[in-house]
This record gives structure tokens, sequence and C-alpha cells, in this order.
């Protein structure tokens, strides 16, 4: 570090109490800029749960499906048309929907049911016991081990439910990548078993899972799903969908969007504030430097380095404080929805970086107008 | 180096405009040569402080010139001629303007960093000046744990620091009793004048006066007198 720059870092550290304000207030607005966009990140990242856990490259809905739990079911006869696009290697149905849990405590309780494909089973998960043919054996299910399996009493294999009014027996534990948005275990069956368990209307099929021939052909089969009046989306377009739908149709954007501004001014007034004065109450020693010699631009160096310094250390402390509240809240709340991902770190850091410029601006023009003669006049 | 260090030429310069207007000097002209200890005296608003200040390279004159070793300060560009005040010359501000938040030797190792020298060696380059003003068992104290005499002489190490050929002091004994301050101009006459340097020292005190090699009088913006007569004074208009 040259010297310079180690008299503008002794400056701004050794003068405690501005410089913890200073550190105070970025770290606060790094802390809740990134605590909001995680959390909205997570509750974005659970919205398309299933899309993630199926794992189809290509997803056939009703145009008006804008996340993936709120299915319109389509008649067989897209199914059919699916399966004879050009450059479709195969299509199946996959059902989901929602249902009631009578456990063996005798309470109730809210489960979402996915149906796969008696043929093919795709979209299977990963089961951590049991084996995957037993879904065949009558009234099957797999439960997914997550955060909410609690909530089911802990079945192991061979426990016994009541599902609808009908039976349900647990014949394997799956894992899936990520947990639901809505805080309801989930569990797994076959096609068929879904619809004749679950009232439904006269259609019945929620998706068409299309897996293509190549990537090369996902357009042609997007064109011809559009045909029937349908829409085919890849895995990204259909995670963009919903991610769209609760950015702009349910509020919950705007209302992070406003929350992030505000920890944004907050920072920004309270860093600008603080390093206001602390180049105001150092008017005179910019001044004596200077008188001695210092050149424009060093000052502007001096006064960069400061902000920059006092920004990145306060976005660190940011960053480790949101990070570590959010492992502290999933050790005690498996479920909790919050994850810190790059696009919400360069997002605060892009905001650090005008909080330190505004401050350094304001700083630069100040120090620039001083003249070594005030200096002398006292 | 030729004897003439600094030669001001009918040095004018006035603040504000139109009604406002107050001219501080009012066409200076003096020369100040190298192993001599200048006073320039007078009364507060005689414009000492201006002209100490146009002469340093601080404030541009409105009219008039000033050569420091030959070459005119005020025809060079702003960053020549904050380099001219870094190497040649040196200051002791009135309040001191250390620098709080820095040991006292980081305080008189300012110049020697922004000459681009290494900081621990600037360091130890620093210690060296403080020894030479008697505070060298100070080093790593903050300046306010000092007294006002040691925060004077910790200036002026800072000022001697960087080998300046100039030295100018602004009032250097206005918040210090007598005895200390007759005991500081004693020791810029003793040790930190030379053949080499010159020393400029503005200044009201006239308990101070007997050290002086030169005394130039200001009244009103002008020059009205200097003692002895070998000093070259004129006063243009």
């Amino acid at each position: 570090m040259s010297g310079i720059l180690k008299i503008a870092l002794k400056l701004l550290v050794n003068d405690r109490s501005k410089f913890i304000a200073l550190l105070v207030g970025i770290t606060f607005a790094v802390f809740l800029m990134i605590m909001m966009m995680s959390m909205f990140s997570g509750i974005l990242s659970r919205s398309s749960a299933s899309v993630y856990n199926v794992g189809a490259k290509i997803w056939v809905m009703d145009p008006a499906v804008n996340n993936a739990t709120s299915s319109i079911p389509m008649p067989d006869y897209v199914l059919s048309n699916a399966r004879s696009i050009e450059g479709v290697k195969y299509a199946v149905p996959i059902y989901f929907g929602n249902a009631l849990v009578k456990l063996k405590s005798g309470a109730y309780q809210a489960v979402s049911v996915v149906g796969l494909d008696d043929a093919t089973l795709y979209g299977r998960p990963e089961l951590i016991e049991g084996k995957i043919e037993d879904i065949y054996a009558e009234s099957a299910f797999f439960v997914v081990k997550d955060a909410e399996f609690k909530k089911l009493e802990n079945p192991v294999i061979g426990t016994e439910f009541e599902i609808n009014d009908h039976r349900g027996v647990v014949v394997g534990l799956a894992k899936v990548a990520s947990g639901g948005l809505f805080g309801i275990p989930t569990v797994y069956t076959t096609y068929n078993r879904a619809i004749t368990y679950i009232p439904s209307m006269r259609f019945t099929t929620s998706y068409i899972l299309i897996e293509p021939k190549s990537e090369a052909d996902i357009p042609f089969i997007q064109q011809q799903i559009k045909k029937l009046g349908y829409q085919a989306l890849t895995r990204d377009q259909f995670v963009q969908k919903i991610s769209d739908f609760y950015t702009y149709q349910t509020g919950m954007g705007m209302n992070v969007l406003m929350m992030t501004a505000i920890s944004f001014i907050v920072g920004l007034s309270i860093s600008g504030q603080t390093f206001y004065t602390f180049i105001l109450e150092n008017m005179e020693r910019f001044g004596a430097l200077k008188a001695i010699g210092a050149k424009g631009h060093e000052l502007i160096t001096m006064i960069l380095f400061q902000a920059s310094f006092t920004a990145l250390l306060g976005y660190g402390l940011g960053v480790g404080l949101a990070s570590g509240l959010m492992i502290l809240a999933k050790l005690r709340l498996p479920s909790y929805a919050a994850q810190v991902t790059y696009t919400n770190l360069t997002f605060a850091f892009v905001m650090v970086l005008i909080m330190a410029g505004v401050s350094s601006y304001i700083g630069v023009r100040k120090v620039l107008q001083i003249q070594p003669f005030d200096i002398f006049r006292g | 180096m030729g004897n003439v260090a600094i030669k001001a030429k009918a040095l004018i310069k006035w603040f504000g405009e139109g009604e406002t207007k107050t001219t501080a000097v009012k066409g200076a002209s003096f020369e100040a040569n190298f192993g001599e200890l200048l006073y320039i005296v007078g009364p507060s608003g005689s414009g000492k402080t201006t002209l100490l200040s146009m002469i340093s390279g601080i404030l541009k004159p409105n009219e008039g010139s000033v050569l420091v070793e030959g070459k005119d300060i005020w025809q060079m560009k702003s960053d020549d001629i904050a380099d001219l005040r870094l190497h040649k010359i040196g200051f002791v501000f009135q309040d001191y303007h250390l620098f709080p938040r820095l040991t006292t030797v980081e305080n008189v190792a300012i110049p020697l960093i922004l000459k681009k020298m290494d900081w621990d060696k600037a360091l130890n380059v620093a210690l060296e000046y403080l020894e030479i003003v008697g505070l060298k068992d100070r080093a790593k104290l903050q300046p306010v744990k000092l007294s006002g005499g040691e925060q004077q002489r910790v200036a002026i190490a800072r000022a001697i620091a960087g080998k300046p050929d100039i030295l100018i002091f602004d009032e250097p004994t206005a918040s210090l009793d007598g005895d200390t301050g007759r005991k500081i101009v004693e020791f810029i006459k003793t040790k930190i004048l030379n053949p080499d340097r010159c020393v400029i020292i503005v200044t009201h005190d006239s308990r101070i006066y007997e050290y002086a090699d030169s005394i130039m009088k200001m009244e009103d913006g002008n020059i009205i007198g200097f003692e002895p007569q070998h000093i070259i004074v004129t006063h243009e208009k």
C-alpha cells in the first residue's frame, strides 16, 4: 500500500466513532438488502421447486398457467398430438394436485400429490429408502423426506394413512432438489392412482413432459404445440414465467424492491452524512496537505480509498451478517426460504459502490474547494 | 544556487468585486536571500498573510510576479506549483495543523510520503528530524498529548523533513508564552537557518524581533519600511 493510502487509512480508522458509524450504516444497509433479496430469491426458487424436481426439458401447459401448482388440466388429444410431433423423443403426462391426508393420530394434513406416468415414471424423485417398483403396489406412495416430512408424523415404509378417504401406504422415502413454497409435504404416486384418488375435472393431465430428440428440435416442438392452442416451455422458460408471475403480478416483487430501495436510501443517508461530516472535520488536514504539496488527484485518491475501504468492509460484514442469520434461521426452521445468490451479491455490491461513489463525490467536491490559503488565514 | 531565494515584484491582491472589493496587498516588491531570517511584521489586517501566501505559491496574485530561485511560480501549472511547494518550501502554520489521528513521527513523515518515499524509510527519516527538535521520545504519541511548544517543534520537524530551501512560519509564537516563544525562535535561528536556506517569519510579536536578520514592515497592504537598510524593499502602486 502506498504511503498516501496508509495516511488515508489511518485518518479514517483512527477516527473510531466516525469509522464505526460509517461501517454500521453500510453494514446495516447491505444486511437489509441481502436479506430482502435473498428471501425473495428463496421464495422464487421454492415456487419453481416442482419444475426443478421433475427435471423435464419441455413442459406443455395451458397458456393461462402462471405457476407450477396452479395447473389447468388439458385434454388427452394434446398428449397424442405431442407424441406425434417430429423431434419428440417421448411425451408423458404428469399430474399435480392437492389432497387431505388423515394421519394415524387422527389429524388431517394437506399434501401435494404428484402423479407420475405409469409406464415410465418420468420425473420420479431419488429414493433414499424403498424400491422404485413398489410404486406399482396397491395404494403405494413415496413420501418426500424434506423439511415438511415431520408434518406427516415421520412415516416409515409400511406406514398407512388415509388420503381423500382412500387407503395409502408408504412404500418409499424420497429426496428432491428443492422443497415447495407452501409448507406442505409432498407425496408421489402413479398418474392413474392420483387421478383416481383425487377428484378432478373431465381433463386430468396437469402438464405434458416432453423429451426432445435434440436441443435443435425445441423451437419446432414449441411451434407445433402453439398451433394446438397450448404452450410448450423449456424448463428455464417455465421457471422465468413463474418468477415473473410472483415478481410482477403478486405485489411481492414491488414490496421487495421498495424495501431494498429503502435499505439503500438508509445506508446511503447514514454513510453519506457520516462521510461528509468526516470530510468536513478533516478539511483543515486536507488543506494542510494541499499546502504542503499534495496534488488534487492524490487527495481524490485518498478520499476514494477511504470511501471504498469502508464500503467494501461494510459490504463484507453485511453479507456475513445476513448469511449468518440465514444459517441460524435454517438450523431452527429447515423450510426457511432464503438463499444468497450471485445476483443478490452483485446487486448489493453495485449498490454499495454507488453509496461509496456518492459519499466520495461529496467529499471530493468539498476537498477540491478548500484552498491552502484558508489554512493560512485560520 | 544564487543568493536570492524569493523575489517578489509589484504584487497586488484584492478580494471581492465592486463595492466589496478590498485590496489586501497593494504592490509589494522585495527580495529574500538564502541564509537570511526575514520577518514580515505588521498589525492584523496589514496583508502579511496574503503576501506570504502569494510568495509561497498558495494564493495567486492579481498582478505582479514571484520568482523562486529564478522561476516565476505563477507561470507554472498548478501541479508544478504543488511540486515546488513540496520540494522547495516548508510551512509551519500558526495553528500547526498537525494530524491528530497520526502519531508524531507519522506527522513529520508526511512531506516524505508525499515525495513517494517508502513508508518505513520515511518514518526512520522523520525520527531523525524529531531528534533534531528534541522530541524523539515523543515519536509514538499523538500530537494532542504534547504541549503547545512541543507541537510547534513537531510542526517545524515536519516542515524541515522535506529539506526545503525556503521555510515559512506564520505567527510561530502567537500561541506560546514569551519564554517558549523565544526558545522556538532561537532554535530556528541556530538549528534551522543555514546558508542554503531562507527563513521567513510572519509575526507581530515584538518580543522576538531581536532574532531577525531583516524586518519588513507592512501596514494597510503596503510595505512601509524595513530594517536594516540592506534588504531591498520597494513600494510600487
